[in-house]
């Protein structure tokens, strides 16, 4: 089963449940046990997320649009996260060490377990920011 | 989300209901953290919780590292299947007070 769906949404802390709403909807559709459809849905809220928080850092509102696309090709699950806030730096991005019991820094240890591999890719000159996250399923 | 609390002595048993992630974490702690630092012991009930994210978890977190710093504690009740599942994937399952 091929499927291609985008959507974008206000980068904003409030377009999360319409993200969660969007995934949920594409994954209807998708044959997958609900508890990795879960999962999946989680990853995608957590990058979202993080565009909010990190990309967008500092900004208190903005119109700014953030995209994701969801593709599936046979068994090749692709996520892309398209924004235009503050470029990432891949190398500074790191989860904490998880016997360090504090608030924060679990999102991306939460993508990195559900997904195969998260890769930001500068191919999009409409853009700033691009990242992947991949997963066969 | 939204949220409920009751009190039976020195417990407060609060009830969240709904969706937790970044967009409502001020508010959950707005509602909890007074409590925690008011040195009552909290029963966090999350059957109604339907999703928690990263966020969420840091409210778990914060709530239960006020709690050791004030004396008392907090327990997470009656977790859902979907956030225990979130909970155990921060490896936090032998931290938090889960019952």
């Amino acid at each position: 089963m091929n499927i291609e769906e985008s959507k974008d949404f206000l980068v904003s802390t409030a377009s999360l449940k319409e993200v969660r709403t969007f995934s949920r909807e594409v994954f209807e559709k998708i044959n997958l046990p609900q508890e990795q459809k879960d999962e999946l849905v989680l990853a995608i809220a957590e990058a979202a997320q993080n565009i909010v928080k990190h990309a967008y850092k500092d900004v208190a509102e903005t119109s700014d649009r953030m995209e994701i696309k969801i593709s599936l090709k046979d068994s090749d699950l692709e996520i892309g996260f398209f924004d235009k806030g503050k470029a990432v730096i891949p190398e500074n991005i790191q989860h904490r060490k998880l016997d360090d019991i504090k608030p924060g820094g679990l999102g991306t240890f939460f993508i990195k377990q559900i997904m195969d591999a998260a890769v930001f890719k500068k191919d999009q000159k409409e853009w700033v920011n691009h990242l992947v996250l991949t997963k066969k399923i | 989300m939204t949220y409920k609390v009751t009190e039976d002595g020195n417990i407060s048993t609060v009830f969240l209901n709904g969706e937790i992630d970044m967009d409502v974490t001020e508010k959950a702690k707005e509602v909890i953290l007074p409590i925690v630092e008011s040195g009552k012991e909290v029963h966090l009930n999350l059957k109604d919780v339907s999703y928690m994210d990263s966020s969420g978890i840091s409210v778990l977190i914060e709530s239960h590292q006020k709690a050791l710093e004030h004396n008392t504690k907090v327990i997470v009740k009656e977790v859902s299947k979907s956030v225990l599942k979130v909970i155990m994937m921060a490896k936090l399952e032998q931290i938090l007070n889960l019952e």
